[in-house]
C-alpha cells in the first residue's frame, strides 16, 4: 500500500447521443447485419466539440471544488489529440487557468494511454498531478467501429493526501499485439480478426498481468470489489473474469449502451464511475488493454463518501439527450462535405502574435473588474466600461469561465455560418454588471428565451480550413451544474 | 456653446442612380452617373468641384481603398478628395465632411459621394468581414439579420408585446415599403407584397423573416453643396435646400459590455438625434418634421427608431406603425422612397439616397410619391449592430 492516490475526479460526455439504431438503418442497403449492433446510444462530440473541449470540462468537473488545489503536472491521454504538434495539455492547462509552473504533456499511441498517464502520475507523490483521458475517435462509416467507439473524458487529481482511493500497486505487460492499429497519417483504426485477437492477445495477456499483480501484492483475486475492464463486450468480459478467477458479479457493466468505448478514456470513465458509489476499504481492479495491459489495484479510503457529491459519469450521463440525425453526425466529422456556402470561405487565419498577447482572454476567459467601481468587463482593457466610472488602469483578472450568466438576448440565425444551424448567440448577462455578446452552445431550436439560466463551456470557436487549425473559445450553454 | 451647421450648406445639387443589381455598370460608373444627374441639377461643371468626399464601405469589393477611384472616374480637377468609412452611415459621413468644408471656409463648392458596389461580391446580403484579430478570436461569427433580431426580442419582452402581435406591426413597415417602393422608379424593389406573404416568409433570423430584412444593392448618390451666398448666385432662391443638423453618435462600448442598456432599442439614435434637434432648433419632431428617411436595414429597426427619435412614445411604436401614422398619407411619412428595404442598400451610398429623397420631396420633384409641401425631412443612418454601432442623423430643410 502506498501513500498515494487519487483525491478527486470528474467526468464529461458530451451532450449528444447517437442513436445507433439510427446508424445501422441508414447502412441497412449495404450492410444488414449491422443492425444486432443498433442498440442504445453512443455519446458524440457536437460539431464545436474535441479531446481539448472534453478534456477541459472533465477537468473542470474534477478541480472546480478543489479550489484549494494547484496540481504541479498536468497529463493528458488520448488517441485522438487535435494536434500533433502542439502540446495538447498546455492548452487544457491554460483553459483550466492552471498555474503556468507546472509540467505538462500529451500521453497518446495507444488504447493504454489513459492508465499510462494514471501510472507516471502515481511515480511521483511529492504534489498534486491533475490527469485526463479525453477520447474522440474518428470512425468510418459502416464500420463495426461507428457502433461501437463513443466519445467521453474523465480526470483525476492525484495526489498524497486527502485520498477517496490509495493507490496499492500495479503490474504492466508491454507486447506488440497489433489487435488495431492506426497509422500516423491515417483517419481510421485497421481492426484485426477479433477471434484471433481475443484468444491470442486479450485472454491471455491481461490474466498474466492480473495474476501477476496479485502475486505481488500476495492478495487473492476474491479480495477484489470491483473489476473494471475497459472496452470489451459483455461475453468476453464474462470470460476474462473466469480466465482470471475473479467474480462475474464483480465486473462493472461499463457504458456501451450510452456512451459507447471511449477508447483510451474508457478506463477513467470506469475508474470515476465506480468510485462514486464504493464503500471504504474495497478494492478496486483497474485494467487497460493495448499493445499488453497496465493493471492498477486502488483501494477507497475512509474518505470514500466524499465522492458522492462530486461531478461524475452519472451526472453527465444524466445531462444526454438523444440524437438519430445520422448525417448531421457524419457532417460533424467531416464524413460527408457539406456545402455551407460562401461565408463558409470566409479566412479564418488566427494572428498566432495576438493569440498569444490575449490567450489569457481567449482560452483562459479572465476578464477585468474595476477596483472602484466593482463593475466587470471582459475583454479587460485599460479604461472601465462603466459610463459612470471610466477610470483608467483600475482593472483587476476577473474569471468569467466560472459565472453563472443568464440570456439577454438571443436569436437562432439560419444565415450566419455554423456547421450546427442555426447559429445561436446573443448577449448573455453576468454578475457584476457585465454583458457580453456570446455563441450559445448545446440548445435545441425553441429552447432560448430571454432569463434562461446559463454556464460557460470550451468550445471550438473557428475553423481555419485552409491552415489546417482551429481555435477555441467560451460559448454560453444550458446551466446544469 | 457651437453655432452647429444649420442653415451656414446649401444643397445645390443632387443624383442618384438606380439602385439594384446592377450587372451593367461598375463602381465607377454608378458614381459617374449619378454625378451626371447632380451637375445636371446644379448647373455647375466639374471644374467648380474644389473638394470631394468619397463614402464607400465594402472598399475591397469595389475599388480599394483609396480616394483616388472618385478623382479618377469623375476626372476631377487634382483637387483634394477624401474617403470615408462608418458602415452604414459611410455615405453620411461624406457628407459630413463636405459640408463641413464648405462651411468652414475652407472651399466654397464641395462633392458628396456614396456608392457601393455589392452584388459583384456574390453574396447574398453581406459579405463576411474580419472583425480584426483579436476580436475574430471571441467574437460570434453574427449576421447582421441575427443581430438586429435581437432588437425584436429584447423589445417585445420589455414592453410585453407578443412577438405575434410584434409581428403584426412589422409586417406592416415591410408592406408599407414595397407599397412606396412600388411608386419609385429607382428602386431596387418594386414590387408590391401582402402582408399575409410577408408573415409567412421563411426564417433568417428568429424572430425576422426574409421581408423583415433589405436585400443589399448597387448604386450611388452625391450632393454638390455650397455657401447660401453661392447658392443664391446659382439661382437658388426660391427654394433653396439647406443642411439644418448634422450629427453622429458612435457607440464607446458601453452597450456591448455593460449591463445599462437593455438590448430594445439603439441608444445612439437617442442621442444623435437629441442634438441634431438642438442644432436644427427643433423642439417637438413628430409635429415639426414632414417626412423621415430611417434607416430600415429591418422593419424592427424601422419600428425602434420612431422611439430613439422621439417620433413614438417608449413602448407605443407598434400602435402608431400599426395605425398608419408613418405611412405615405400619414402624420409623418415614413421612407416613402422605399427605404433600404425597396429602395435598396448600397451601404456607401445609402445617406445620401435618404438625403436625395428629402431633397426632391422639398423641390416637389417626387412624382407619384410626391407629399403635399413638406419643409423640413431629416435622415437616419444605423451602422453596425445595435449594440454597437454609428448612428448619424441630419436634418434637411428649405431655407
Amino acid at each position: 500500500m502506498t501513500n498515494i492516490g487519487i483525491k478527486a475526479f470528474g467526468a464529461y460526455v458530451p451532450r449528444r447521443r447517437l442513436s445507433r439504431a439510427a446508424i445501422a438503418e441508414a447502412h441497412f442497403w449495404a450492410k444488414p447485419g449491422l443492425r444486432g449492433l443498433g442498440r442504445g446510444t453512443r455519446a458524440i462530440c457536437s460539431h464545436d466539440e474535441d479531446v481539448i473541449t472534453m478534456a477541459v470540462e472533465a477537468g473542470r468537473a474534477c478541480i472546480d471544488g478543489f479550489q484549494q488545489s494547484s496540481p504541479k503536472k498536468l497529463f493528458l491521454a488520448s488517441t485522438g489529440l487535435p494536434f500533433a504538434d502542439r502540446q495538447n495539455a498546455t492548452l487544457v492547462g491554460e483553459a483550466l487557468g492552471l498555474d503556468e509552473n507546472i509540467q505538462t504533456a500529451d500521453y497518446t499511441g495507444s488504447q493504454r494511454a489513459g492508465t499510462g498517464a494514471l501510472l507516471q502520475s502515481l511515480s511521483n507523490a511529492s504534489c498534486d498531478s491533475l490527469v485526463i483521458g479525453s477520447e474522440k475517435c474518428l470512425t468510418k462509416p459502416g464500420s463495426i467501429d461507428e457502433l461501437i467507439v463513443g466519445d467521453g473524458a474523465a480526470s483525476f487529481l492525484m495526489g498524497s493526501e486527502q485520498l477517496v482511493a490509495k493507490f496499492v500497486g500495479s503490474h504492466s505487460i508491454s507486447r506488440d499485439l497489433v489487435d488495431h492499429y492506426r497509422a500516423s497519417h491515417s483517419d481510421y483504426n485497421y481492426v484485426l480478426e477479433e477471434r484471433w485477437v481475443r484468444d491470442e492477445g486479450i485472454m491471455r495477456i491481461i490474466p498474466e498481468a492480473v495474476e501477476k499483480l496479485l502475486l505481488e501484492q500476495n492478495m487473492e483475486s476474491e479480495s477484489i470489489d470491483h473489476v473494471l475492464m475497459a472496452g470489451f463486450d459483455s461475453r468476453l468480459t464474462s470470460n476474462l473474469a473466469a480466465r482470471c478467477g475473479l467474480d462475474h458479479a464483480k465486473l462493472h457493466k461499463g457504458f456501451r449502451e450510452t456512451i459507447g468505448h471511449a477508447g483510451s478514456a474508457d478506463a477513467l470513465i470506469l475508474l470515476a464511475d465506480v468510485l462514486q458509489s464504493a464503500e471504504a476499504g474495497e478494492q478496486v481492479l483497474l485494467i487497460g488493454f493495448g499493445q499488453g495491459c497496465d493493471v492498477l489495484l486502488f483501494q477507497a479510503t475512509d474518505l470514500i463518501s466524499r465522492t458522492r457529491s462530486f461531478r461524475g459519469v452519472e451526472l453527465t450521463i444524466s445531462h444526454g439527450i438523444e440524437d438519430d440525425n445520422y448525417l448531421r453526425f457524419l457532417s460533424f466529422n467531416r464524413l460527408v462535405d457539406m456545402d455551407w456556402g460562401m461565408r463558409a470561405e470566409r479566412d479564418n487565419r488566427t494572428a498566432q502574435s495576438a493569440f498569444f498577447r490575449n490567450r489569457r482572454a481567449v482560452t483562459g476567459f479572465i476578464g477585468g473588474v474595476c477596483k472602484v467601481c466593482g463593475v466587470a468587463q471582459f475583454p479587460r482593457t485599460d479604461l472601465c466600461v462603466n459610463p459612470e466610472c471610466g477610470k483608467a488602469n483600475t482593472q483587476e483578472d476577473e474569471a468569467f469561465s466560472c459565472k453563472r450568466g443568464e440570456v439577454k438576448s438571443f436569436t437562432e440565425d439560419w444565415l450566419a455560418l455554423s456547421l450546427n444551424p442555426p447559429l445561436m448567440y446573443g448577449s448573455v448577462r453576468f454578475d457584476k454588471k457585465s454583458t457580453l455578446m456570446m455563441e450559445y452552445a448545446d440548445f435545441s431550436v425553441g429552447e432560448l428565451s430571454i432569463g434562461t439560466p446559463l454556464e460557460m463551456v470550451f468550445r471550438i470557436k473557428d475553423f481555419d480550413e485552409l491552415r489546417g487549425y482551429h481555435r477555441y473559445f467560451w460559448k454560453a450553454a444550458p446551466f446544469k451544474n | 456653446m457651437a453655432s452647429g451647421i444649420k442653415d451656414k450648406v446649401a444643397i445645390v445639387g443632387m443624383g442618384c442612380t438606380q439602385f439594384g443589381e446592377r450587372w451593367d455598370k461598375g463602381a465607377d460608373q454608378l458614381m459617374l452617373e449619378a454625378f451626371e444627374e447632380c451637375l445636371d441639377d446644379s448647373g455647375l461643371e466639374t471644374k467648380h468641384i474644389e473638394a470631394a468626399w468619397l463614402g464607400l464601405c465594402y472598399e475591397e469589393h469595389s475599388m480599394g481603398k483609396s480616394s483616388i477611384s472618385l478623382s479618377q472616374s469623375l476626372r476631377l480637377p487634382n483637387v483634394p478628395v477624401t474617403r470615408v468609412e462608418n458602415l452604414c452611415a459611410t455615405g453620411s459621413e461624406s457628407l459630413r465632411g463636405a459640408a463641413y468644408a464648405v462651411a468652414s471656409g475652407a472651399c466654397d463648392i464641395a462633392l458628396a459621394m456614396g456608392v457601393e458596389k455589392l452584388k459583384d461580391t456574390g453574396f447574398g446580403g453581406l459579405p463576411t468581414r474580419t472583425m480584426g484579430t483579436f476580436e475574430d478570436q471571441w467574437f460570434p461569427g453574427v449576421s447582421a439579420p441575427g443581430s438586429f433580431a435581437q432588437l425584436a426580442i429584447a423589445y417585445s419582452h420589455k414592453h410585453d408585446i407578443a412577438m405575434d402581435e410584434l409581428k403584426e406591426a412589422m409586417a406592416h413597415i415591410s408592406w408599407k415599403s414595397h407599397e412606396n417602393g412600388s411608386l419609385n422608379p429607382k428602386a431596387h424593389l418594386q414590387n408590391r407584397l401582402s402582408k399575409e406573404k410577408i408573415l409567412k416568409a421563411p426564417m433568417i433570423s428568429y424572430p425576422l423573416g426574409l421581408f423583415d430584412c433589405c436585400g443589399v444593392s448597387d448604386g450611388a448618390a452625391c450632393a454638390i453643396l455650397t455657401t447660401p451666398e453661392v447658392a443664391r448666385k446659382l439661382g437658388k432662391n426660391s427654394h433653396m435646400v439647406s443642411i439644418k443638423a448634422l450629427q453622429l453618435a458612435v457607440s464607446n462600448g458601453s452597450e456591448m459590455f455593460h449591463d445599462e442598456w437593455d438590448g430594445s432599442h439603439a441608444m445612439t439614435s437617442g442621442l444623435a438625434s437629441k442634438k441634431a434637434y438642438a442644432e436644427a432648433n427643433i423642439d417637438d419632431p413628430r409635429s415639426q418634421l414632414d417626412l423621415v428617411e430611417v434607416h430600415d436595414c429591418f422593419s424592427i429597426t424601422e419600428l425602434v427608431t420612431m422611439e430613439d427619435l422621439g417620433l413614438s412614445e417608449e413602448g407605443k411604436a407598434s400602435i402608431d406603425v400599426l395605425s398608419g401614422v408613418y405611412d405615405r398619407d400619414g402624420a409623418l411619412p415614413c421612407n416613402v422612397d422605399g427605404g433600404l428595404k425597396c429602395f435598396g442598400h448600397p451601404l456607401g451610398a445609402s445617406g445620401l439616397r435618404m438625403v436625395y429623397e428629402i431633397y426632391q420631396q422639398l423641390l416637389g420633384r417626387a412624382a407619384d410619391r410626391q407629399l403635399s409641401d413638406p419643409r423640413v425631412g431629416l435622415t437616419h443612418n444605423l451602422g453596425g449592430f445595435p449594440n454597437r454601432n454609428v448612428c448619424s442623423v441630419s436634418i434637411i430643410g428649405l431655407q
